[in-house]
């Protein structure tokens, strides 16, 4: 089970175990971390599941595809590390990813 | 707030499962309980005329949260009862078997049912309609390459579930009662770009045409049609709309008008009883009318404003609405409502493409937009919305322009 850490825009920060497979999404929305809303359970189609993965784990995360880079293109607070939590599949090979919670998904 | 506190939610939904642990989070101390009369925990909806339909997701996955988050979250959940009544003299529900629990906080999410026909042969095997899981699990269990699928309504979940039959190889027929597919809820060239798609992906559309019977022996063979055309079937699936569940709320006196009328807060007329989601009818600031909306959005976020109202620190519904639907590789993305529009707006090809937006207008106003693999447009069109601009149609049609430049800083 791959650990992951979300970090909120405040610097608070949770540690939680993950299923291999599941979404950095339902990773948040089933510890009920706080920030990721989520409103289309993981559809590609809300961008309310905004994230940004830690520096040193960009290279390790499978790139998105043209309708999740486009919708990153219009969240408040784009970076190029922005990811839409929902899209990024985890795995034992990231075992240990921290990810970075924007100050709001609207 | 006194830590026996009791707040029971009816319905394990959309709503319920954003309400119930966002209750908790807020610091409610007492004791949480849905009660459904479904058999199983909440799950999305949307996935089961797509994903889970196509054979692409399991139940288990489109459960919203697993067990384990409700029970830390000290959430109790009763599976299979139906509550029969509100006792609001004495705060109490009654459980179909006759047993009384008394609530403090009230919660309604009690959502929506499908609106069913009556036509001979409905009753017939392998006729079905498609709200919740063990709808979208029978409907599976008869599925099969090469059968041939009846769909009754052009709406967005027959035109999902085309898509979706499609997918595992089924001859697939669609049936519409309008001159058109997508009548209540889009502009004709918008309709009309999806009968083109549906088309091109091997299903019949017909539209302008009622069903009046259904035939069979036990198991269903054929719809007809009130012009004498029949179109054999081995599964029929009717998708003509829904219902939303508001007897219990009449029947303890509730306001009612064409749902349940809460007003900003999720309050219902009975300060106890709250209400979120497809049973509900709010007033919304953005358009300035009562409406009644069928979406997830709309259950997410009226939950979230009941658990604000509940902590005590209210927090007014003020949202745009949004919906989606997907269809073969469409991603179809629909911010706000249409309704009363006089223009439409075409950005992109149409008439050829798998690509655009439309823009619903009301004197130079942006009212909707629905996009369809487009989604900056869908999310600049909700800020264009939202800010309220006059803004010229030969700008928004012209594709050299990004969106992003219209909308106001
Ligand atoms: C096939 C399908 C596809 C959809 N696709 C989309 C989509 O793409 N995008 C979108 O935004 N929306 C979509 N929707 C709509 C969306 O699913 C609903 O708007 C949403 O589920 C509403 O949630 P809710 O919380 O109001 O109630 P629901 O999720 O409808 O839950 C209400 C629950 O209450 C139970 N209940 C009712 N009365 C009682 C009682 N007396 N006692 C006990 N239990 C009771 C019901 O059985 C039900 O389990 C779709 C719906 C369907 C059916
Ligand atoms: S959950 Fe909607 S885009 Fe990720």
């Amino acid at each position: 089970m791959p650990r992951v850490t979300y970090i909120q825009a405040d610097g608070q920060s949770q540690e939680v175990n993950l299923e291999s497979g599941s979404s950095l999404m339902q990773g948040a929305v089933d510890n009920m971390i706080d920030g990721i809303v989520a409103e289309c359970g993981g559809s590609c189609s809300c961008a309310t599941c905004h994230c940004y993965i830690d520096a040193d784990w960009v290279d390790k995360v499978e790139p998105a595809e043209e309708m999740e880079t486009d919708l990153l293109d219009c969240v408040s607070e784009p970076k190029d590390n922005s990811r839409l939590s929902c899209q990024v599949k985890v795995s034992d090979a990231l075992d240990g990813l921290v990810v970075h919670l924007p100050t709001t998904q609207f | 707030m006194a830590a026996k506190s009791r707040c029971i939610i009816i319905g394990a939904s959309h709503a319920a499962a954003q309400l119930a642990p966002t209750l908790r989070q807020q610091g409610w101390t007492g004791s949480i309980s849905m009660i459904c009369n479904e058999y199983a925990l909440p799950y999305h909806r949307p996935p089961l005329s797509k994903d889970f339909l196509a054979g692409t997701k399991t139940a288990e996955q489109i459960l919203i949260r697993p067990a384990a988050v409700y029970k830390k979250c000290d959430v109790g959940i009763t599976m299979g009862v139906t509550v029969a009544a509100i006792d609001r003299s004495n705060k109490q529900i009654m459980l179909e078997d006759g047993l009384a629990l008394d609530y403090d906080k009230l919660v309604l999410t009690t959502g929506a049912r499908v609106r069913k026909i009556d036509i001979p042969g409905v009753d017939l095997n392998g006729v079905f309609y498609l709200r919740d899981l063990n709808d979208a699990q029978q409907i599976k269990m008869s599925t099969g390459a090469n059968k041939r699928a009846v769909i009754i309504g052009g709406g967005y979940i027959g035109l999902e579930t085309a898509s979706a039959l499609r997918k595992i190889g089924m001859q697939v027929t669609v049936l519409e009662a309008m001159p058109r597919i997508l009548q209540r809820v889009t502009a004709p060239e918008v309709a009309a770009f999806y009968s083109r798609i549906h088309k091109e992906e091997g299903v019949e559309i017909v539209a302008g045409v009622q069903a009046v019977s259904i035939s069979g022996d036990k198991q269903v063979e054929s719809v007809q049609c009130h012009d004498g055309t029949e179109y054999e079937a081995d599964i029929v699936i009717i998708g003509v709309g829904v219902i939303p569940n508001t007897e219990l709320a009449e029947q303890a006196g509730l306001e009612i008008d064409n749902g349940i009328v809460v007003d900003e807060y999720a309050r219902t007329s009975d300060e106890d009883i709250l209400a979120a989601g497809d049973c509900t009818s709010h007033y919304n600031p953005i358009y300035q009318r009562h409406l009644r909306l069928e979406s997830v959005q709309n259950a997410l976020d009226q939950a979230s404003v009941a658990a604000s109202t509940i902590s005590g620190n209210l927090k007014a519904y003020s949202a745009l609405p949004w919906f989606w639907s997907d269809q073969y590789d469409l991603k179809l993305q629909i911010a706000g409502l249409s309704q009363g529009y006089t223009d439409v707006v075409v950005r992109g090809d149409i008439g050829d493409s798998r690509s655009f937006a439309a823009f619903y207008m009301r004197e130079g106003k942006l009212l909707a937009v629905d996009a369809v693999n487009r989604p900056q447009e869908f999310m600049f069109g909700k800020k264009l919305i939202m800010q309220g601009n006059q803004l010229d149609p030969g700008q928004l049609a012209d594709e050299s322009l990004p969106l992003k430049t219209l909308v106001a800083s």
